[in-house]
């Protein structure tokens, strides 16, 4: 490649990006706390879903412990906001996050998907028992008051963030020997071994990855709601809206997930407002049609819709 | 010693059926070794076991004098032991190139990016998939995948090479190429253990042969000598055949 070459291929795109983050950073100057609050909780969501495709894309082990690292996240958050620095609030998410995800990881990752779903289901589960039973009987409280000054708009910084560092760590993935060992483990495991591919260690380290992105928003969200229990902070329906805003978006992409959350995230906000006694059925069903009618994902019909029309002039 | 592999004793039981039953034999460098038998006497099982993709239950087994046995494939794979499989298993969701990038990436080599991509090239061109770079496995006829996956093998630069069946369903241009190809392999100095069922091609390139029959080793010396061995005929025939006396 020449440096010329270089320039619109590389930079252009770059350019790019930087604007269009530049431009999200200006929503709480835009709207009102509304407009906020439902921008918090897309990125969030944004986050928490491409972080999950990062690793059950591309291996298609379908993981229902999103809310586990999540909830991680935000109880650290409740537990050392008030006494020690941000920053160091954070570190703590991330180590925790990656010991408990390399242990989860070493253990469960040799097993094939269909018991991965269920292990990873009781694992958000076990989680939530665990901080529950020691809420109840060590600190004698169920619920604990989030006291932090950090502000709504502040929240929404970080989340753009951290959702810009995994859209970089994923991009990078994608085009390092990690992506293609991936990959390969996705399609089949024993010819990827047989490929000289450690597969055991290439899942353990996605994995992590991914889990340290759940835990980071999960402790940045925390403030959010000034008081969380284990009830609020491990809630499995936010494993399962990560899972169906992947997979309607479309995991097989990095931009595939971002397409699922911004349709559903604002699809729920208006069930949740219309239907609130009947939600969990309506999510089911959305949750249904998805898998039958668009099972590649938006990010799919996209690519169909382009490869059709770029084919049929030819 | 100049044996490549040493095998002793190789055992495995799948629950009461003893697949491999205390095999024993070598391959010395530069060598082509046939490994023959009837259906299910457990030569894909031995391929499976040389190759890590299942662990002995006792016995041993060594590559240049290192003890392999009981190590993972990936390992196994890095040290220099490539595989194919009897059913073909292409990486679909990959191009051809990248099946056999998996190889190079991870293997010996070890390399990556764009010596990577020209290497990948190289070992397309070489088993005839040159126009195949970015084709989809799923596109390919059943004997182009076989190339992809004998290319996909190659890539990590394996000193022993083990190929299940590799030759089965070729027609006979296919057959003859097919042939050609794994001769040049060898001249390039690849050690390889072939299972076949083709007697053509066993002929044509095994210089020693090793029978196997309900897990044992029945038989091994120059193709034209095992295969007039009436153990071996016994064996294909089964035990009530009347061997090679009843009328054609
Ligand atoms: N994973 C397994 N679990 C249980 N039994 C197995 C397994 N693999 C092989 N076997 C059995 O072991 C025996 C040997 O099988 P193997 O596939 O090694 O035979 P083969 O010589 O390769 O036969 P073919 O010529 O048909 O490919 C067969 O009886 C088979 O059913
Ligand atoms: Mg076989």
């Amino acid at each position: 490649m020449s440096g010329r070459d270089v320039l619109p291929t590389v930079i252009w795109p770059i350019v790019a990006c930087a604007l269009g983050v530049a431009a999200l950073a200006c929503v709480p100057f835009l709207f009102g706390d509304y407009g906020l609050s439902m921008a918090i909780n897309i990125v969030s969501y944004t986050v928490l879903a491409t972080a999950w495709s990062l690793f059950s894309g591309p291996t298609r082990y379908v993981s229902l412990a999103t809310v586990a690292f999540f909830g991680i996240g935000a109880y650290t958050t409740a537990v050392f906001a008030e006494s020690l620095p941000w920053v160091a609030v954070l570190a703590i998410a991330a180590c925790l996050s990656v010991v408990v995800a390399a242990i989860v990881g070493l253990a469960t990752l040799r097993l094939s998907g269909v018991y991965f779903v269920i292990f990873s289901l009781g694992l958000a589960e076990l989680v939530r028992q665990l901080v529950t039973w020691w809420e109840v009987n060590k600190t004698r409280t169920l619920g604990r008051y989030v006291f932090t000054d950090i502000t709504a708009a502040q929240i929404y910084w970080q989340l753009l963030g951290l959702a810009v560092l995994v859209f970089v760590a994923g991009f990078l993935i994608g085009r390092s020997r990690l992506g293609l060992a991936l990959r390969a483990i996705g399609d089949d495991e024993t010819v990827a071994r047989h490929s000289g591919i450690d597969t055991t260690r290439a899942k353990v380290a996605l994995f992590v990855l991914s889990t340290v992105f759940m835990t980071l928003a999960g402790a940045i969200m925390a403030p959010r709601w000034t008081y969380i229990d284990p009830a609020i902070a491990f809630n499995p329906v936010i494993s399962f809206t990560v899972l169906i805003m992947a997979l309607l978006g479309g995991v097989h992409r990095l931009y595939g997930p971002v397409m699922g959350v911004v349709p559903l995230a604002l699809l729920f906000e208006f069930l949740l407002a219309r239907f609130p006694n009947h939600f969990s059925i309506m999510v089911g069903l959305v949750f249904i049609l998805i898998v039958y009618a668009i099972p590649r994902g938006i990010a799919g019909l996209v690519e169909q819709t382009v490869e059709r029309t770029r084919r049929q002039p030819a | 010693m100049s044996a490549l592999l040493q095998v002793e004793g190789l055992t495995r039981r799948f629950g009461g059926l003893v697949a491999v039953d205390s095999l024993s034999f070598s391959v010395d460098t530069g060598e082509v070794v046939g490994l023959l038998g009837p259906n299910g006497s457990g030569k894909t099982t031995v391929l499976n076991l040389l190759s890590g993709a299942l662990k002995a239950d006792s016995g041993s087994v060594a590559l240049k004098g290192q003890a392999i046995a009981g190590k993972a494939a990936h390992q196994i794979a890095r040290l220099g032991i490539a595989r194919t499989f009897q059913l073909v298993r292409p990486l679909g969701s990959l191009t051809c190139r990248d099946n056999v990038l998996t190889g190079l990436a991870f293997g010996r080599g070890r390399s990556w990016g764009v010596a990577a991509r020209g290497e990948a090239d190289t070992l397309l061109d070489r088993v005839g998939l040159a126009r195949a770079r970015d084709t989809m496995p799923g596109e390919l006829t059943y004997i182009d995948q076989k190339r992809l996956e004998l290319a996909r093998a190659l890539a990590l630069q394996p000193e022993l090479l083990l190929l299940d069946e590799w030759l089965a369903g070729l027609n006979p241009t296919e057959l003859e190429e097919g042939i050609a190809l794994i001769q040049s392999l060898s001249g390039q100095g690849i050690t390889i253990l072939l299972v076949e069922h083709v007697m053509d091609a066993i002929r044509s390139l095994c210089g020693r042969c090793l029978v196997m029959n309900t897990g044992r080793l029945i038989a091994s010396g120059l193709p034209q000598e095992v295969l007039a061995d009436p153990e071996v005929i016994r064996a294909y025939l089964g035990d009530d055949g009347s061997g090679e006396g009843g009328d054609a």
